[in-house]
């Protein structure tokens, strides 16, 4: 038996993932009670019902928009050849890990639920965002710890934890919480494996992702991504870099198993070894 | 997962409809009529925000997805519809809905090259003319490249302006061309002042399309024309099965690969299925006084061009 999950008030419906037609049904019906006289929700209950007319599924959460097969495998091609054109959407890579992740994902998502700590982070469904990070206490952290790392990265990088899209091609409401911790997530292994956010070390995380995770989209972003690199960046990347990504993704845990929001005071080194991240060369 | 849904979608979408029927009643007290945005119904309030949000954020490449929407197919149409318009130098033309354009300046390229035909044939029957007088006459035809005729490009939505007005900057169109924010319901002109009135894949994004009609009958001149290319309705069901699956697989799909945006293409599909078919929309532009009313159906009813005359 699944346990209830806890309704996050402030994201949306309760999250009950409907498995039978007949659950989905009760979301129907529940909804127009549960949805009160706000105008801007009665509008999404439209759009859902018009989605539901469309496609006979139903908006499973916000932002969701459901697709045929052969709409995913549209969506798959595009966004692949549109990101290879232009390496700035990255809306586009965020689409074709969604619409190619539906083996990795579920795998991903039974790792979670058999570790304990990732069990909890199922449950909880934290979310890193400027909101719910106390952005004072982790700068005033003492150097070294995950928080204190992590605040710099985003600042010596000019990045926000909000640029991170939402999924909306993902057909089930628990695997779209589990790619959008995945994203949230990457900013961390950034600040874990000490790569920047250039093209180098976005190849680099591409390639310790792509290990753990098996999600499509970081096989084809660690293939692809070295096409736009020069010679001497090639070079150090397939004898340094490489490697060392490739050794530290199979040695290590699975990374989304890991509380990160509780474990800001953590030393980053001592979390490297915990996880089973090889120090960086 | 769609397929095991089949049986239950009938039934849920019955229960659906009356669940949004009964919404729709209580809140229609609130925000005036009801309408349609696509699929979904909504007030008319609503209705003319989320449309002016869809035309915000498509302005942009609004170009760029309808050439790979169409495959390019949507120059010819319009190239079609100027031919048909036909203009001779000196017509005053309004383009309603006109945004990025398009019709507007194949107007000005179409009157040019008419102009030209008439300045060579002038030359012609002057050859026997001194030299001084063939480069004054020069002079005077200079400033009338065009022939006096002008264009105004009117649409209720400021993105959409500004991509038309950097286009024209960037193709070096400047003279005869005028750029004025309007809602077609509602037009900021006086009676009886243009030669033809045209609005080109615009009419289906008007709440009350029966005012827009009335709006072009009062300010077209008497003899004046008007003329709407609009996507139709096919008739042919093996075309018309091929083109909905196309527009409702393909295009969200090019919305976001292209665009970033899968709801604006998604209601562009809808509001098509939406509009009234060629003999509906004769009967309207009918309703607003116009004779001779006809359609010119292209590519078998994708797209259709209604004409009608102000007597």
């Amino acid at each position: 038996a699944r346990p209830v999950s806890v309704p996050r008030g402030a994201a949306g419906p309760v999250p009950h993932p409907p498995s039978t037609p007949a659950g989905r049904a009760r979301l129907s019906s529940a909804e127009p009670r549960a949805r009160g006289g706000r105008s801007g929700e009665e509008e999404e209950e439209e759009e859902e019902e018009a989605a539901e007319k469309e496609e006979g599924c139903y908006q499973l959460y916000p932002g969701h928009i459901p697709t045929s097969p052969l709409q995913k495998a549209l969506l798959a091609a595009g966004s692949a050849l549109m990101a290879l054109y232009d390496p700035y959407r990255h809306d586009m890579v965020a689409v074709l890990g969604e619409t190619t992740g539906c083996l990795a994902l579920p795998s991903l998502r039974d790792k979670m639920k058999h570790h304990p700590e990732g069990y909890r982070i199922l449950q909880e469904r934290p979310r890193i965002r400027l909101s719910t990070l106390d952005m004072a206490r982790l700068q005033g952290l003492p150097d070294g710890t995950l928080g204190r790392e992590y605040v710099r990265f985003l600042e010596d990088n000019k990045v926000s934890p909000d640029t991170r899209m939402p999924p909306k091609f993902v057909d089930d409401e628990e695997l779209a919480y589990v790619i959008q911790r995945y994203r949230e997530v990457h900013d961390l292994m950034h600040t874990l494996l000490g790569m920047p956010t250039n093209m180098l070390g976005e190849v680099v995380v591409k390639w310790f992702e792509a290990v753990q995770t098996g999600l499509p989209m970081c096989v084809l972003g660690a293939a692809f991504g070295p096409v736009r690199l020069s010679a001497r960046k090639l070079q150090v990347l397939a004898t340094e870099l490489v490697p060392w990504a490739i050794r530290s993704g199979r040695n290590a845990s699975c990374i989304l198993n890991v509380y990160y929001e509780q474990r800001w005071e953590q030393p980053v080194e001592s979390l490297r070894e915990e996880i089973g991240i090889f120090p960086p060369p | 997962a769609a397929a095991g849904l089949c049986p239950c979608r009938a039934l849920l979408i019955r229960r659906g409809g009356a669940l949004r029927a009964l919404c729709g009643s209580v809140r229609g007290f609130a925000a005036g009529p009801e309408t349609h945005f696509g699929f979904q119904t909504v007030t008319e309030a609503e209705r003319r925000e989320k449309i002016y949000q869809v035309f915000e954020s498509v302005a942009k490449k609004y170009d760029v997805m309808n050439d790979s929407m169409t495959l390019g197919i949507h120059r010819v149409w319009k190239d079609i519809l100027v031919h048909k318009m036909n203009p001779s130098p000196g017509t005053l033309l309004l383009d309603v809905a006109g945004g990025t354009g398009d019709i507007a300046f194949r107007f000005i390229n179409y009157v040019r090259s008419v102009r030209e035909r008439q300045l060579q044939r002038k030359l012609r029957h002057s050859q026997n003319l001194s030299w001084q007088e063939i480069s004054e006459s020069y002079q005077e035809d200079k400033s009338k490249s065009l022939g006096d005729s002008q264009v105004v490009v009117c649409d209720i939505n400021k993105e959409m302006l500004k991509v038309g007005k950097q286009k024209a900057q960037h193709l070096g169109y400047s003279e005869g061309l005028s750029w004025v924010l309007g809602n077609a319901e509602e037009l900021p002109f006086d009676d009886d002042k243009f030669d033809v009135y045209t609005i080109a894949f615009g009419i289906r994004n008007v709440t009350r399309i029966d005012l827009a009609l009335q709006e072009a009958y009062r300010v077209l001149k008497p003899g004046g024309r008007f003329l709407c290319l609009e996507f139709s309705h096919v008739s042919n069901p093996l075309l018309s099965r091929l083109y909905d699956l196309y527009s409702f697989q393909v295009i969200p799909v090019l919305g976001e690969v292209i665009a970033g945006d899968w709801k604006s293409y998604q209601y562009l599909v809808e509001s098509i299925r939406r509009f009234p078919p060629q003999e509906e929309f004769k009967a309207m532009v009918e309703d607003a006084g116009f004779f001779k009313v006809d359609y010119q159906n292209l590519n078998s009813g994708i797209v259709a061009i209604h004409s009608g005359f102000k007597l």
